[in-house]
C-alpha cells in the first residue's frame, strides 16, 4: 500500500509476493479475483510464475469491469525465460524448465494504474515507472 | 472417412474454380495504433467509403464496427471477408487523461465507461475470428504485455495472425524493432493514412486466409 509518511514526501510502496501453490489450486477466476483484489488496494502484486493467455484476456476484462472514478486500472508485465536471444543450450535449458515447471517459470507484475505509470520490459528484464506525486511549494 | 472425401472433394472443386472465400477479418491493437484507419483504407479501396472515425484522442473506436461482404481481388482470385474493427484494447482507462486531452469531466467520463465495455467486447469477438491483423504503431515500443497477450491469445485459438506495423510514414517508425519483438510472426510495415505497402497487405490476406 501506498503511504505518505508523516514528513508528506516520502512514499511507501508495498509489494506483495504470491507464491504460485496459493493460486496453483484456484479456479482461472479465482486466481484473477484474487490477483485484482490486491492490485485495488494499491499493493504491487509479484506472482511466481504466470497466468495462462486466456487468463491474461480474462484478467483484462475484469480490470475493465471494475473501473471507476477510484481504480484507472493496471499496468501488466509478464516475464520469462525462453524467448531471447540466447545459445542454444540457454535455449534447451529454458525449454526443460517450461516442461517441467510449466506456469511456475517466470513473474508477473500487476500494478494499480495509479501508481505505476507504465511497465517496460525485455525478454529478461522489466523496468518499473512509477507516478510521481506532484510537487507542492 | 466420408467427411475426409467430402473436404477432398471441396478443396478440388473449390481450387478449380478459385472459390470465392468468406472469412471474418477482424483488426486488433493497443488504441491509437491505427486500426480504424486501416479500416477505412480498405473499405475505401473496395467499398468506396469509410467504416469509423478516427481521432488522435485514444479510445475513439468504442463499439465493435462491422463492415460486410468485403470483396478483394488480385487476377483470378478472389476474397470476400466481413471486416471487424474493435476497439483498442488496454489495461487501464483513465477519465482524466480525456480531461488532459481537452475533454470535459463529464464527456470524458462516458468516454472512459464506453472504452472500458469496447474492451471487454472486443476480448469477447477473439473467439469469433478467422483471421486477425495485429494493428501496432510502429513508432512505439512493440513489447507490451498488451501486445503479447493479444497475440498469445490469438494463437492460443489457432487463429492465423498478421502484425501489422502502422505508420511507417513516421520518421520515429522502426520496423525491424517490432520483427525483432515478434519474430516468429510476419510482420508487415505500411501506412494506413497514406497507403503505403497496402497492396502488399491484400497480397498477403489470400495466403493469410487461404
Amino acid at each position: 500500500m501506498k503511504k505518505k509518511t508523516s514528513k508528506g514526501s516520502k512514499m511507501a510502496l508495498t509489494l506483495q509476493f504470491v507464491p504460485y501453490n496459493e493460486i496453483e489450486d484456484l479456479s482461472s477466476l479465482g486466481r484473477i479475483k484474487k490477483l485484482l483484489k490486491m492490485a485495488k488496494e494499491n499493493k504491487i502484486v509479484l506472482l511466481e510464475g504466470r497466468l495462462k493467455k486466456e487468463e491474461e484476456a480474462e484478467l483484462i476484462k475484469t480490470t475493465m469491469e471494475e473501473i471507476d472514478d477510484e481504480f484507472k486500472g493496471i499496468e501488466l508485465g509478464v516475464i520469462y525465460p525462453g524467448k531471447g536471444d540466447g545459445d542454444l543450450m540457454k535455449k534447451l535449458k529454458a525449454n526443460l524448465a517450461n516442461v517441467l515447471l510449466g506456469d511456475r517459470v517466470g513473474l508477473t507484475i500487476i500494478g494499480p494504474a495509479s501508481i505505476v505509470k507504465e511497465i517496460k520490459k525485455d525478454p529478461d528484464k522489466i523496468q518499473l515507472l512509477m507516478k510521481t506525486e506532484p510537487r507542492r511549494r | 472417412m466420408l467427411d475426409f472425401v467430402q473436404k477432398f472433394i471441396t478443396k478440388v472443386i473449390g481450387d478449380l474454380f478459385m472459390k470465392k472465400k468468406h472469412v471474418k477479418l477482424g483488426l486488433y491493437g493497443p488504441p491509437n495504433g491505427g486500426k480504424t484507419t486501416l479500416a477505412n483504407r480498405v473499405c475505401q479501396d473496395w467499398l468506396g467509403q469509410d467504416m469509423g472515425t478516427v481521432s488522435p484522442i485514444p479510445h475513439e473506436t468504442r463499439e465493435i464496427q462491422v463492415k460486410e461482404q468485403i470483396n478483394i481481388k488480385s487476377g483470378k482470385k478472389e476474397l470476400s471477408f466481413n471486416l471487424v474493427d474493435t476497439p483498442g484494447i488496454a489495461t487501464k482507462i483513465d477519465y482524466e487523461d480525456f480531461v488532459k486531452k481537452g475533454m470535459k469531466t463529464k464527456d470524458a467520463k462516458k468516454r472512459a465507461k464506453e472504452a472500458t465495455k469496447g474492451v471487454i467486447d472486443a476480448i469477447k469477438w477473439l473467439d469469433d475470428m478467422d483471421v486477425v491483423l495485429v494493428v501496432l504503431d510502429a513508432t512505439k515500443d512493440p513489447y507490451t504485455q498488451v501486445n503479447i497477450t493479444i497475440i498469445g491469445n490469438l494463437v492460443a485459438r489457432d487463429i492465423p495472425v498478421l502484425i501489422v506495423a502502422n505508420k511507417v510514414d513516421l520518421r520515429k517508425a522502426d520496423v525491424k524493432k517490432i520483427e525483432a519483438a515478434f519474430p516468429q510472426y510476419d510482420v508487415l510495415g505500411v501506412s494506413a493514412k497514406f497507403g503505403k505497402n497496402i497492396d502488399k497487405l491484400y497480397e498477403a490476406l489470400f495466403v493469410l486466409a487461404g
